[in-house]
């Protein structure tokens, strides 16, 4: 029984051609209402250099905190029997599925002056982590944390335990274990979810922008900068648009095996 | 057989009579009818046209235009109004790129200029604003003047550049040598949005319109900014050529200059036309 045929049925073709057509003709005209000739000035001027330093600076640290704050999730969830697994599991992919916004106001809710914790962190540390860069990086590791978990978690589910019993076996401590088995096993996982959330992280737009607010060099990341320059600047929006265009083309081509091939 | 065209005459006979006697003297469908009855002038609102309009209007028109709408679509039968409220700098840019908006009301005249060659009437000033500076329930920062803002140690909230509230508190604070360092102001899309930072966020101060001011009530302290120091913005409403239906269109352009409508843009804080 063959499993490929010759030729694609038509049909199939025609309705997959609209569907590709959907995805592709926004990015065309995005690359055709570049304005070239000026592309190099658009993305050095000081308005649009500090968006990069910033969304670079804060997508890294919030990629870290996925990491540092994700792979203990991934282990309790995949390795343990945690009770009321299912509803930290929900909890955990609650802002993948979140509108963006609404986490910033579940953020600005739980972390801003007014609030219980926010008010006591400012009257006791002086630390305001609304319209701050602090702030930006919270809720970038907010959005971008889920991505990194799942990841992994499917990875450490998958992976053989058998290796890791053989090890404690001839007497590794469980550290020892994680550390020279269990990582190896799964580093493929990790550093694809870390890329994943690092995307993800970059490309954050509604929870900054209530969180954090909309201030030049400490909390204007590209998409907000985009959102702004979008009436007054175009070019420069364009511009900064094609610069996450072709990070997230990159980060897509980077991962093809995870996505098309064996994990 | 009779019956049926004897009944349908008569229904074209009372239709003939229902209809105003002012339809004659003016042109448009709905009309704001001036009778001068010795000192002030009353000005009536009459409305024959129907349909469905678009309106783009400044944020800060946001509370009156809802009452408005309200009271024009039960002046006007069988009429639908929706309205559009974001800064005006967004819709004048909205309406360049196609946007089917039939009235465009901006807090400047420079938006209004930006979409001339879009425009299908002539624009009419509706309503005047000022500038205000709002602070947390209290001020506790003891703000007290533009130039306190320069001074005070937080986030303050102005407009974007591109936005009419933006483009007058820049030139409020210049007007009085305040200089507000940029890596501590946050820049909102619209006065709403503006507010919302102090309202709502942690913002310490903001600088956004008297009607907006007025409009948030209990959850922030209004400080008055001296005339000599403030800026006046002046609203145009003017009618654009978008899908909706022309007639209704200047309609409610025409009411906007009504009593009812001065009524209510005067009970949330702005300045008549005038």
């Amino acid at each position: 029984m063959t499993a490929h045929h010759r030729r694609p049925p038509l049909l199939v073709v025609a309705v997959a051609s609209l569907g590709l057509a959907l995805f592709a003709l926004p990015l065309i005209g995005l690359l055709q209402r570049a304005a070239w000739s000026s592309l190099a000035d658009d993305l050095t001027s000081p308005a649009a250099k500090e968006a990069l330093r910033l969304s670079l600076t804060t997508s890294l640290s919030a990629t870290v905190l996925a990491l540092v704050l994700g792979l203990p999730i991934a282990w309790l969830l995949a390795r343990t029997d945690l009770p009321g697994r299912a509803v930290v599991r929900a909890l955990v992919l609650l802002p993948m599925v979140l509108p963006p916004v609404v986490g910033g106001v579940a953020l600005l809710s739980a972390f801003s002056r007014r609030s219980p914790l926010g008010g006591w962190l400012y009257d006791a540390f002086g630390i305001q982590l609304t319209f701050s860069t602090a702030g930006v990086v919270l809720a970038e590791t907010f959005v971008a944390l889920p991505f990194f978990v799942i990841t992994v978690e499917a990875a450490l589910r998958q992976a053989d335990p058998r290796f890791e019993q053989v090890a404690a076996g001839l007497g590794a401590k469980p550290a020892t274990v994680f550390r020279r088995v269990t990582l190896p096993t799964i580093a493929p996982a990790v550093a694809a979810g870390a890329v994943l959330a690092w995307a993800r992280a970059l490309g954050e737009f509604g929870a900054t922008i209530t969180f954090a607010g909309n201030i030049a060099g400490r909390t204007r990341t590209l998409p907000l900068a985009v959102y702004l320059a979008l009436e007054t600047d175009t070019e420069t929006a364009i511009a900064l648009s094609l610069v996450l265009l072709g990070v997230s083309f990159v980060v897509l081509v980077a991962l093809r095996d995870r996505w098309f091939g064996r994990p | 057989m009779l019956l049926p065209a004897l009944t349908a005459i008569a229904a074209i006979l009372l239709a003939g009579c229902g209809s105003d006697g002012s339809d004659a003297a003016d042109t448009l469908a709905g009309s704001t009818t001036t009778t001068s009855a010795g000192d002030s002038s009353t000005q009536a609102f009459t409305c024959d046209a129907s349909g469905e309009i678009t309106v783009s209007a400044a944020a800060s028109l946001t509370q009156s235009f809802t009452t408005i709408g309200d009271a024009f679509q039960a002046a006007c039968a069988d009429s639908e109004v929706t309205f559009t409220f974001d800064s005006s700098g967004k819709l004048s840019a909205q309406i360049l790129s196609g946007a089917p908006v039939d009235v465009f009301a901006s807090a400047d005249e420079a938006n209004v200029e930006k979409v001339e060659d879009e425009q299908t009437g002539v624009p009419e000033v509706f309503a005047r604003n000022q500038l205000a500076i709002v602070t947390k329930p209290g001020n506790p920062e003891g703000i007290e003047s533009l130039a306190d803002l320069a001074e005070v140690d937080g986030v303050v909230a102005l407009c974007a550049e591109d936005a009419p509230c933006g483009t007058f508190a820049a030139e409020a604070l210049a007007g009085a040598n305040a200089t507000v360092d940029e890596s501590s102001v946050t820049r909102g899309e619209n006065a709403k949005a503006t507010l919302a930072a102090v309202s709502e966020g942690d913002a310490i101060a903001g600088i956004v319109y008297v009607t907006d001011a007025a409009g948030a009530g209990d959850a922030v302290d209004t400080v008055q900014i001296p005339d000599a120091e403030n800026v006046i913005a002046t609203y145009p409403a003017v009618t654009i050529g978008g899908t909706g239906d022309a007639d209704l269109a200047a309609a409610f352009v025409s009411y906007l200059l009504s009593d009812e409508a001065q009524a209510v843009l005067a009970q949330a804080g702005f300045l008549p036309p005038a």
